[in-house]
C-alpha cells in the first residue's frame, strides 16, 4: 500500500465519507475482522454443544463417527486448504495489478469450493439413504446407542451451517469475478478481494476444526 | 496511499475557527425530498430517525400491552382477559420491549445520530450496512408481528425449553424474528467499533473521546460478542421444534439447563447492551448541565468496559434455582457482586461532577437526576438478588420484576429520554416546551415509583411473577401499582403532545442551546447532510468547560485531507481569527 504508482490516481472507489483510500481500506478490513469474531462465537455455540454431549456420551461419539468416511473428509480438507491457497494467490494477483491472474485464481477457488460441496452432497445422500436423518427423523439402527440421533443432529448442524458458509463464499467470489471483469480492481483498490479472502480463510479454519472433531475420533 | 513525503510527521496544520451557521436553510431533513429518498438513505442521521420512528411504535405497542396486564391485575380473579391470553400478553410485552425497543433504543437511534457527529466524521464506516441493519430490524419485526397474529407466543420472553419446544403457538416465527433482529444488532455494533477506531477527526485521541462514545464502544463490544451466541441458541431452538434434534428437549435426551446457559450467556450481557449506552448519555448530560469537567474521565470510560467484561461472567445468576452445582452458584454470586463496583464508580463520579458545578436543571438534566435515583435503587436490589440465600426466596417473584423495571425503565428509559431531550434540538432544529417537559418528567417519576415500589413489597411477601391470579392479600398493592401505570401512561401522552407540537410549531433551536463543548454542538442545528463542511480539529477534551468556545470550533483552514493527527496544531491562528 505504501508504494505510490500510477493506478493510485484512480479514486472512483473512494467513498466521500472517507478521507483517503488508506482509511477506507483499513476500515473495511477491520469490519471484516470484527465480523469474523462474531462468526467464531456463532460456531462457538455449536462447539460447546458438541463438547457437552461428548462429555456425557463419549462412547456414542466413538461409535457414531465410524459412520463418517474419513477418506472423503480428508479429501475435502485438502480441497479447502488448497482453495485457501488460491484465494491468497488471487489477492496477490490483485496487489500486482494482474487482473487476469486474479480472475483465474478466483475461478480455481470457486471450482474447489464446488468440489467440496459435491463431496459433501454425496456424503449427505449416502447417510440419508441409510436413514441417518437429523433429529426426530432418524431411523438408522446400525448404532447401538439410544442417543445416536443427537450426534448426527450436531453433525448436521455443524456441517450444514459450514456448508451454507461455503455457498455464501462461492456467491461472493462469483461477484468478485464479475467485478474484476469490469476492471474495478487494481493494485490501488482490491478491498473486496482482500476481505472475501479473510472470510474464506475462516470458512477453511472452521472446517479444519470440524474434520478431526467429527471424523477422526474413532 | 495518500501518505507522501511532504506529509511527514513534522508538518504543521493551519487551523481556523468555523462558526456554525444558525438556522440553516438547507439541512439533512430537507436536502433530499420524498419518501423514497428517506427509505433508501444511507445518511446515519436519517437512519437514526427511521429507527426512532420504529422503536416509538414498538414502545407504544409494548406499553399498551403493559397497561392491559396491569388492568387485568386490578382484581384477584379474572376480569377481562383469560389466562392463556394473559400469558401471551406478558410474553409479548417482554419480547417487544426488550428486543424491539430497549436493545436498539440508544445505540441505533441516538448512537446512529450522534456517533459520527461526535467523531467529526461524515458518516459511519459502512453506511449501506447501516441501512441494511434497519431493514433487517424491520424484517425481524415483521416476523414477530406475524407470530402474534398466527397463534401468539406464551413462553415468556426467555423461550425456555422444554416448554417452548412443545407449546402450541407460533414460537418458531417469533424466535426466527429475534434471530434476524440479532443481525441488525451485530451490524450496528460492528459499524460503531470500526467507525470509532478508524474515523476519528484529527486530535480526537482515545482520551478525548466523549464518554458517550466510550459507552457505545463498550455496548458494541457486547453486541458483537454476545449476539451470535443468541443467534445459534435460537437457531437450535428452531431446529428443536422443526426436526426434534434433541439438544435442549429432555424427552429426546437433551438438556434444558444447557438452553438456559446458552440463553443467559447472551441475555445477561444483553441487559448491559441496554444499560451501558445509557451511562454514556448520562455522562454527557451531567457534564453539560453542570458546566464542569467530568470528574474521573478514565474511571467512567474504563468502568463501561469493565461492566461489559464482567457482564460475560455472571450469566449463571439467573439459574440459581435451576439445578446448578452449588460451587457454580457461589462463583456466579460472587462475580455478580463485582458488577456493583464499576457501577458504583460511575455513580460517584457523576455526583462528584455535579458537586460545585453550575447546575442548570433543564429537562435532560432532570431526567439524569431521575436516572440516578431510580437506577441506584435498581442496582442495589440487584445485589440483593445476586445474594444466594436471598435469591432463593425472591426468585421468580415480583421483586425480580420490580428490580428489572427499576434498572431497565428507571435506568435505561430515563437515560434514553434524557438523551432524546438533550439531542432533540440537534435532531430537528426545534425546541420543545421546557415547562411541559418538566411536568411530564415529574409525573413519570411519580407514576413509575407508584407502579414498581409496591412490587418490591409484594415480591418480598411471595407474590410470584407471571401469575394471572393472586390471593386477596396482594390486592391493594396491585391496585396501587396499576394506578401508577396509568399515571405513567398520562406522562407519555403529555410527552407525545409537546414533542409533536415542538416538531410542528416549536421555537427554532440555536446551534448550541445548552452551551455544550462537545463536537456535535459545534455545527448547525439541524446539521447539513454531510455533517461537516470542514475537517474539524480537536485540541481540548470534550468537557473542558473552563476553555473558551472558540477553541472547540476549529477546523483545518486549507483544504487538506486532514488525515494525520499527530502534528502540532497552531491554535494561535484561531485566536487571531477571534480577535
Amino acid at each position: 500500500m505504501s508504494q505510490p504508482s500510477a493506478t493510485e490516481e484512480r479514486l472512483e472507489h473512494l467513498k466521500h465519507y472517507f478521507i483517503d483510500s488508506d482509511q477506507q481500506f483499513e476500515a473495511s478490513k477491520m469490519g471484516m475482522w470484527v465480523f469474523l469474531v462474531t462468526e467464531i462465537l456463532f460456531f462457538g455455540g455449536l462447539f460447546l454443544a458438541y463438547i457437552v454431549y461428548r462429555a456425557w456420551y463419549p462412547e456414542l461419539y466413538l461409535l457414531a463417527s465410524e459412520e463418517l468416511h474419513t477418506f472423503w473428509g480428508a479429501v475435502n480438507t485438502v480441497v479447502l486448504i488448497g482453495s485457501s491457497l488460491t484465494v491468497a494467490m488471487a489477492i496477490r494477483s490483485a496487489q500486482l495489478n494482474q487482473i487476469k491472474g486474479l480472475i483465474i485464481n478466483l475461478w480455481i477457488t470457486i471450482g474447489l469450493a464446488c468440489v467440496f460441496m459435491v463431496i459433501k452432497y454425496f456424503e449427505y445422500a449416502e447417510k440419508f439413504g441409510k436413514g441417518i436423518l437429523p433429529g426426530g427423523y432418524y431411523t438408522y439402527e446400525g448404532i447401538e446407542h439410544e442417543q445416536a440421533n443427537i450426534f448426527f443432529s450436531i453433525y448436521y448442524m455443524m456441517t450444514g451451517l459450514h456448508g451454507i458458509h461455503v455457498l455464501v463464499g462461492i456467491g461472493l467470489m462469483l461477484w468478485l469475478v464479475y467485478k474484476a471483469k469490469k476492471k474495478v480492481f487494481h493494485s490501488g483498490y482490491y478491498t473486496p478481494v482482500e476481505i472475501t479472502g479473510l472470510y474464506w480463510h475462516l470458512v477453511d479454519i472452521i472446517w479444519i476444526f470440524l474434520f478431526p472433531l467429527l471424523y477422526l475420533i474413532d | 496511499m495518500a501518505t507522501n513525503e511532504e506529509n511527514s510527521n513534522t508538518k504543521k496544520l493551519q487551523v481556523r475557527r468555523f462558526k456554525p451557521e444558525e438556522n440553516p436553510e438547507k439541512h439533512y431533513l430537507n436536502e433530499e425530498k420524498g419518501i423514497w429518498a428517506w427509505m433508501t438513505t444511507v445518511d446515519h442521521k436519517k437512519i437514526g430517525l427511521l429507527y426512532l420512528g420504529s422503536i416509538t411504535f414498538f414502545f407504544f405497542v409494548g406499553g399498551v400491552l403493559a397497561l392491559l396486564l396491569r388492568t387485568e391485575l386490578l382484581t384477584p380473579a379474572q376480569s377481562f382477559i383469560d389466562a392463556d391470553t394473559y400469558n401471551q400478553v406478558f410474553t409479548l410485552h417482554g419480547a417487544i420491549m426488550i428486543f424491539f425497543f430497549l436493545i436498539p433504543s440508544v445505540p441505533a437511534v441516538l448512537g446512529n445520530f450522534v456517533l459520527p457527529l461526535q467523531l467529526g466524521a461524515k458518516d459511519v464506516a459502512f453506511p449501506r450496512l447501516n441501512l441494511a441493519s434497519y431493514y433487517i430490524y424491520v424484517i425481524g419485526a415483521a416476523f414477530t408481528l406475524f407470530a402474534i397474529f398466527t397463534g401468539g407466543v406464551d413462553t415468556g420472553w426467555t423461550f425456555y425449553t422444554p416448554y417452548s419446544a412443545t407449546t402450541s403457538g407460533n414460537v418458531m416465527a417469533m424466535t426466527f424474528g429475534v434471530f434476524i433482529l440479532g443481525f441488525s444488532s451485530i451490524l450496528t455494533g460492528l459499524n460503531f467499533i470500526v467507525t470509532i477506531h478508524k474515523m476519528r477527526a484529527p486530535g480526537i485521541t482515545w482520551n478525548k473521546l466523549p464518554l458517550n462514545l466510550w459507552g457505545l464502544y463498550a455496548t458494541s463490544l457486547i453486541q458483537i460478542l454476545a449476539t451470535p451466541v443468541l443467534a445459534i441458541t435460537l437457531l437450535l431452538l428452531t431446529m428443536e421444534r422443526l426436526l426434534q434434534i434433541g439438544i435442549f428437549d429432555p424427552a429426546l435426551g437433551g438438556d434444558p439447563v444447557l438452553y438456559q446457559h446458552f440463553f443467559w450467556f447472551y441475555s445477561h450481557p444483553a441487559v448491559y447492551i441496554m444499560i451501558v449506552p445509557g451511562f454514556g448519555i448520562i455522562s454527557e448530560v451531567i457534564s453539560t448541565f453542570s458546566r464542569k469537567v467530568i470528574f474521573g474521565y478514565w474511571a467512567i470510560a474504563l468502568s463501561s468496559l469493565a461492566i461489559a467484561f464482567i457482564g460475560f461472567l455472571v450469566w449463571g445468576h439467573h439459574m440459581f434455582t435451576a439445578g446448578q452445582s452449588s460451587l457454580a452458584n457461589m462463583v456466579f454470586s460472587f462475580l455478580t457482586f463485582l458488577v456493583g463496583i464499576p457501577t458504583g464508580i460511575k455513580i460517584f463520579n457523576w455526583l462528584a461532577t455535579m458537586y460545585r458545578g453550575s447546575i442548570d436543571m433543564k429537562t435532560p438534566m432532570l431526567y439524569a437526576q431521575v436516572f440516578l435515583f431510580l437506577f441506584t435503587i435498581g442496582g442495589f436490589t440487584g445485589i440483593m438478588l445476586g445474594a444466594l440465600s436471598v435469591d432463593i426466596h425472591l426468585h421468580d417473584t415480583y421483586y425480580v420484576v420490580a428490580h428489572f423495571h427499576y434498572v431497565m425503565m428507571g435506568g435505561m428509559v430515563m437515560a434514553f429520554l434524557a438523551g432524546l431531550h438533550y439531542w432533540w434540538p440537534k435532531m430537528f432544529g426545534k425546541m420543545y416546551s421546557e415547562f411541559w417537559a418538566k411536568i411530564s418528567c415529574a409525573i413519570l417519576f411519580v407514576g413509575f415509583n407508584m407502579t414498581f415500589l409496591p412490587q418490591f413489597v409484594m415480591g418480598a411477601q411471595g407474590m410470584p411473577r407471571r401469575y394471572f391470579n393472586y390471593i386477596d392479600q396482594f390486592q391493594s398493592f396491585h391496585q396501587f401499582s396499576t394506578i401508577g401505570a396509568y399515571v405513567m401512561g398520562v406522562a407519555f401522552v403529555i410527552m407525545a403532545i409537546y414533542l409533536v407540537h415542538s416538531l410542528l410549531k416549536g421555537k427554532r433551536a440555536s446551534s448550541n442551546p445548552w452551551g455544550s463543548r462537545a463536537l456535535e454542538w459545534q455545527i448547525s442545528s439541524p446539521p447539513s447532510l454531510h455533517n461537516f463542511h470542514h475537517v474539524p480539529v480537536i485540541v481540548n477534551g470534550p468537557y473542558d468547560y473552563h476553555k473558551p468556545m472558540s477553541e472547540f470550533q476549529l477546523g483545518i483552514a486549507a483544504s487538506h485531507n486532514g488525515h494525520h493527527a499527530e502534528e502540532a496544531v497552531s491554535v494561535s491562528q484561531s485566536e487571531k481569527e477571534q480577535a
